[in-house]
């Protein structure tokens, strides 16, 4: 699907990109916007009395505004804009749960969350005492049974993925959301993976919290999105002080901050990143993540259905209903299956995909992960397949 | 290297590799290297004596690049003293970022002699060594 938008395939067309869960390609749209912004309307936002600054701050606030409606949100003030998901996660844990959990309370995680989604909670248990406790999973999934079972009075945050990016299996956020409500229990969503892929409305989900990233989502790097329910933001200490985010200050130490979503927002922000991104869910709605969904799935029942001849190769995550491939070459290791697919040109992730405890639950410590989005081929399927099927001469390519 | 010479060599190095799997034996010190990357994961085992490296064995999960290099670094290192073992480390290092080295030192390391073209894998070829760096000032 509208490939011809992106310049990195006019570039080079023999480039097969299955990399979309580490990153996306941007469309020439995204590209654009952010030159536009370098080249025609430089200037800091929330500052001037200029016309170009009046334009800065017209655009970068407009893109709260599409954000909002990406998720399905009512208010603009409750999205925040961060370096990514990984500093959303850790605003989250290290600005509000900090101050609202106590020693012996406990945060439900599992096995196969990204790095982002346990190191900080783990660094979180060591300082005060909170309590890290794992979902077991289910032939590697999460069931709302087994969340269910691990609640107890003292669980105070569920912090997952909503798409996981190893497996690529989805959660069932809806029933998880609706069992935080029902006990007051904190609702912490990582949609680094959903976002970009379908659609998602954080008040039917009954999300607290929400982080996700630009980058994996046609929009450029360095930017991310917090979203939190405003009474939740409100008291979310702000974990980088500075320009912007103050209202006043004197000597004797008396600050004021602003409100939000400013007071999150320290220092002066990544304007063309924030831009491009609005670009990016401009393009991304006027495709229709559901198309881009649907399409995704077709692309891995084709591949797979493929795959499966193919005697030496394992699949792990055959039968999960979405976009990604997670597999080996038998007997050969993942890294080294990742340099024969480059020699043809074929970008695919090897090695653990930060998620380094879900091999205590798969075990299986590396794989091959191949993603799919919307501009990828059943021809690049095939020329995928093509070359896995002579992968007898994998020494020759590698070494 | 004739290229199908170095293949054969990381090949026959890499699938029955000099000194695989890990001993039961205390008198062995045991480093776990990680490759930046963070894929590769291998656990190698030096045992010294009398200021000479006796015996070397390792396991886990590597590349084969890699594994081939921990192959063939066991078997130069063995019987080695520290200032031998500081030559081969010196030698290899250098051959690796394309300097002047011994190549007559080095024998079948010279297998490695063109991984400076692909950058991403020079850390694989230099992992078993971060463990000999690690042991050489106990020789």
């Amino acid at each position: 699907m509208n490939r011809e938008d992106f310049e990195i395939f006019k570039q080079d067309p023999s480039l097969i990109y299955f990399d979309n869960g580490a990153t996306t390609q941007k469309p020439k749209v995204v590209v654009d916007s952010i030159v536009d912004y370098y080249t025609k309307y430089t200037a800091n936002a929330h500052r001037g009395d200029y016309d170009i600054s009046l334009k800065v701050d017209m655009a970068y606030e407009g893109v709260r505004d599409k954000v909002k409606e990406l998720i399905h949100n009512k208010k603009s003030k409750e999205i925040v804009f961060t370096s990514g998901a990984t500093a959303s996660i850790n605003m989250i844990v290290f600005g509000f749960m900090k101050y609202h959990l106590t020693s012996g309370d406990e945060v439900l995680i599992t096995k196969s969350e990204h790095a982002s989604n346990i190191l900080p909670w783990i660094d979180l248990a060591k300082e005060m005492g909170i309590i890290v406790r794992y979902i077991p999973l289910e032939n590697h999934l999460v069931t709302i049974e087994n969340v269910e079972k691990m609640v107890n009075e003292r669980t105070k945050v569920i912090s997952l993925a909503q798409v996981t990016n190893v497996l690529g299996d989805e959660r069932p956020i809806e029933k998880i959301g609706k069992l935080c409500k029902e006990n007051g229990i904190y609702f912490v969503v990582d949609g680094s993976q959903s976002v970009p892929h379908m659609e998602i409305d954080v008040q039917k989900l009954n999300i607290d919290f929400l982080a996700f990233s630009a980058h994996k989502m046609l929009g450029p790097t360095g930017v991310g999105v917090l979203y939190g329910r405003e009474e939740l933001l409100e008291n979310l200490k702000p974990t980088s002080l500075g320009g912007g985010m103050n209202a006043t200050f004197d000597s004797e130490g008396r600050i004021e901050y602003k409100s939000l979503p400013s007071r999150l927002e320290a220092g002066t922000p990544n304007i063309a990143g924030v831009i491009g991104l609005g670009s990016a869910i401009d393009y991304l709605l006027k495709v229709g993540l559901n198309n881009i969904h649907r399409h995704e799935v077709e692309l891995k029942k084709y591949a797979i259905q493929k795959l499966e001849k193919i005697p030496n190769i394992v699949i792990y995550n055959k039968d999960i209903e979405n976009g990604m491939i997670a597999f080996n070459i038998d007997k050969v290791f993942s890294q080294d299956t990742a340099v024969y697919l480059n020699h043809y040109h074929i970008c695919v992730r090897a090695g653990n995909h930060c998620a380094k405890i879900l091999k205590e639950d798969i075990q299986v410590k590396n794989t091959c992960r191949i993603s799919f989005y919307l501009y990828n081929t059943k021809e690049e399927i095939d020329e995928l397949v093509r070359v896995l099927e002579q992968s007898e001469d994998i020494f020759k390519i590698v070494l | 290297m004739d290229p199908n010479v170095r293949r054969q060599i990381l090949l026959d190095n890499y699938q029955h590799p000099t000194g695989h799997g890990l001993k039961e034996d205390s008198s062995y010190i045991k480093i776990n290297t990680n490759n930046e990357s963070c894929i590769d994961n291998l656990d190698i085992m030096y045992k010294i004596k009398d200021g000479r490296i006796e015996d070397i064995c390792f396991d886990g999960e590597a590349c084969a690049i890699s594994t081939s290099a921990t192959s063939i670094m066991i078997q130069k290192l063995i019987g080695k003293n520290k200032e031998e073992a500081q030559r081969i480390l010196d030698n290899y290092e250098a051959m690796l970022d394309e300097r002047e080295y011994d190549k007559e030192l080095l024998e079948e390391l010279n297998a490695y002699d063109e991984i400076y073209k692909q950058p991403n894998r020079k850390k694989c070829a230099l992992l078993p060594f971060e463990s000999l760096r690690k042991i050489i000032n106990k020789l």
